[in-house]
């Protein structure tokens, strides 16, 4: 439920063929690359350095990869176009509705808003790293179970923040659930599911 | 999105020698990410600020020391801030979502730019803070969420944000680096009231960079509260806030802070609503006159004089929640 298509198979990305990738499309003239973090120059005094391409190596769901991005890239547009990760959804590209949250670094964000040259050196989990060989995350299961969805669209983001949620602290009662998943929109209006599934999930990751 | 040159700053210095007419900062990105993406705002570079050390929360005497770099969710959460000045607390858990909380940087919040639909969307609607010159949209247009307070006939935008509100209350200063040294400015200069210049939000200079933001621990800012009314209850600007605070000796109120947000051009500080409390017992009849104060020289639009009376029950309230505290 979590892949967008499975007929697509799409093929693990190398470290270089991510790097050409992300780089599809860039027709832009300048072009210097700046691989090194400015850290390691020995400098004295301030050290300026704009770059128009910029390399980035960050993990994604345990996966290291090394790409060289146009700076106007978000983290969303790279998951989904460089890195095949289609799980992670865009609704309205605007931070407004929630269909794009990952995890990075281990809290909830909007891939939309992100812009994937300040995920350097971090680590980002999208929908596709949670089930386990073969097993859904108990909060996967919590959504089939409570019928916490129609359409599904939705469903990647509710889940990653709902994840989220209950390892905040912020899913104590089904107003608090409320109060902290207002940022993940559902035009199918599946609230109510949403919350028991939740509820549900909560009780078996505090276990 | 126009293309631009980027920059990640590691220190304050380099960021500071970075920062020229043409460049931006980028701190959570949450407005000026997005703004880029509507092509309000197209600079040609792009300076990073995330990973400068700003972080810092701490207690310095009694005031409240919080760096610029400090994210939204941490600064909600941190028990000084709660249990010192429960408003702002208040005001940074009912903005946004969590996951914006969880990028965006109390400097970068404070510099959110309206939320304004004719600003946002610009062409065919005329904008003079977008285009300066070209006109306002909203003075015929729809005008629900636009300012009552300290508008001009060229913009009536309103400051959308709830944190700077409560700090405004609080009498909070900014601490700011720029190429000619630091300074402190109180936070209810930093916004501008549009004026002629609807296009110059702040007094901010574009070399310039907010470090910390310092509060002074009153003790009305103990028993205070950010109240937001908003068209639902959670994740909406507000149609109408309030920060307030109260000191009361006796029955007697002795310090009473008040600010609204959402319906100003800026953080609003209401001194008249300060005046009807101040030396005098307090009572939800009192309350409820310092709500009605706070909005005496409100000069509403076709669709926003509701906020009248919302805004002075919302003061109202706020102001009963802040005496259970004091
Ligand atoms: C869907 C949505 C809902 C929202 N709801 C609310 C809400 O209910 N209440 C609310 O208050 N806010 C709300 N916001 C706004 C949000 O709180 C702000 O976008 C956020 O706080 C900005 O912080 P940032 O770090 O992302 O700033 P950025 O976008 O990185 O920067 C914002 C501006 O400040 C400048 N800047 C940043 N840091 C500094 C610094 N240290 N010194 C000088 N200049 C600096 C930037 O150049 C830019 O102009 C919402 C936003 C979205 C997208
Ligand atoms: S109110 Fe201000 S921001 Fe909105 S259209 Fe008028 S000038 Fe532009
Ligand atoms: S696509 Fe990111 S919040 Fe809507
Ligand atoms: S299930 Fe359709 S949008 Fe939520």
């Amino acid at each position: 439920m979590n892949r967008e298509d499975d007929s697509v198979a799409w093929p693990l990305l190398t470290r270089r063929e991510a790097l050409i990738g992300a780089g599809l499309g860039v027709g832009t003239a300048m072009f210097h690359l700046h691989l090194e973090p400015a850290a390691a120059q020995p400098s004295a005094g301030p050290s300026v350095r704009f770059d128009d391409q910029v390399g980035v190596s960050f993990t994604t769901n345990g996966r290291e990869l090394d790409a060289v991005v146009d700076p106007r890239t978000s983290l969303l547009d790279h998951l989904r176009e460089a890195q095949g990760l289609f799980g992670t959804k865009k609704g309205c590209d605007h931070g407004q509705c929630g269909a794009c949250t990952v995890h990075l670094d281990g809290e909830r964000v909007a891939a939309c808003l992100t812009p994937v040259v300040q995920c350097a050196g971090r680590t980002v989990e999208t929908v596709e790293s949670l089930e386990r060989d073969g097993e859904l995350h108990v909060m996967q299961q919590a959504f089939i179970d409570h019928d916490a969805l129609q359409c599904g669209y939705c469903t990647p983001g509710q889940i990653m923040a709902a994840i989220a949620c209950v390892r905040e602290g912020h899913a104590g009662s089904r107003d608090e659930i409320r109060e902290y998943m207002s940022g993940n929109l559902c035009r199918c209006g599946a609230y109510e599911n949403i919350v028991s599934a939740i509820e549900a999930a909560r009780s078996k990751m505090e276990a | 999105m126009q293309p631009f040159s980027y920059m990640r700053a590691g220190t304050v210095d380099d960021a500071l020698a970075a920062l020229s007419q043409d460049a931006r900062i980028l701190a959570g990105g949450t407005t000026l990410y997005d703004l880029m993406k509507l092509g309000v705002e197209a600079p040609q570079r792009v300076v990073d600020i995330a990973r400068l050390p700003l972080r810092d929360i701490r207690l310095e005497d009694n005031v409240l020391v919080l760096g610029a770099g400090v994210r939204m969710s941490a600064a909600a959460e941190h028990p000084d801030v709660g249990s010192s000045a429960p408003a702002l607390s208040e005001a940074l858990w009912r903005a946004a979502s969590q996951q914006l909380r969880n990028m965006a940087a109390l400097g970068g919040n404070l510099l959110q730019r309206t939320r304004c639909s004719y600003f946002r969307h610009g062409a065919p609607y005329a904008c003079n803070k977008r285009e300066p010159g070209s006109g306002c949209a909203a003075q015929d247009g729809l005008s629900r969420h636009h300012a009552l307070l300290g508008g001009s006939e060229h913009c009536i935008a309103a400051y959308p944000g709830d944190f700077a509100v409560a700090l405004a209350a609080f009498d909070a200063e900014v601490e700011i680096t720029g190429p000619s040294g630091a300074r402190l400015m109180p936070l209810v200069d930093l916004h501008r009231e549009p004026g002629s210049e609807p296009q110059r939000d702040t007094n901010l200079r574009p070399t310039e960079l907010i470090t910390a933001i310092r509060v002074p621990l009153v003790r009305a800012a103990r028993a205070s509260t950010y109240h937001k009314i908003r068209d639902r209850e959670s994740y909406a600007f507000a149609l109408v806030s309030a920060a307030v605070g109260l000191e009361v000796e006796g029955s007697i109120v002795v310090d009473a802070r008040v600010a609204l947000g959402g319906v100003a051009t800026r953080p609003w500080r209401s001194r008249e609503a300060e005046q009807v409390l101040i030396g005098r017992s307090f009572s939800e009849g009192r309350a409820r006159e310092a709500g009605i104060a706070a909005f005496s020289s409100a000069r509403p639009t076709g669709h926003n004089a509701f906020k009248i009376e919302l805004g002075a029950r919302a003061v109202t309230d706020a102001l009963m929640i802040a005496s259970t505290r004091s």
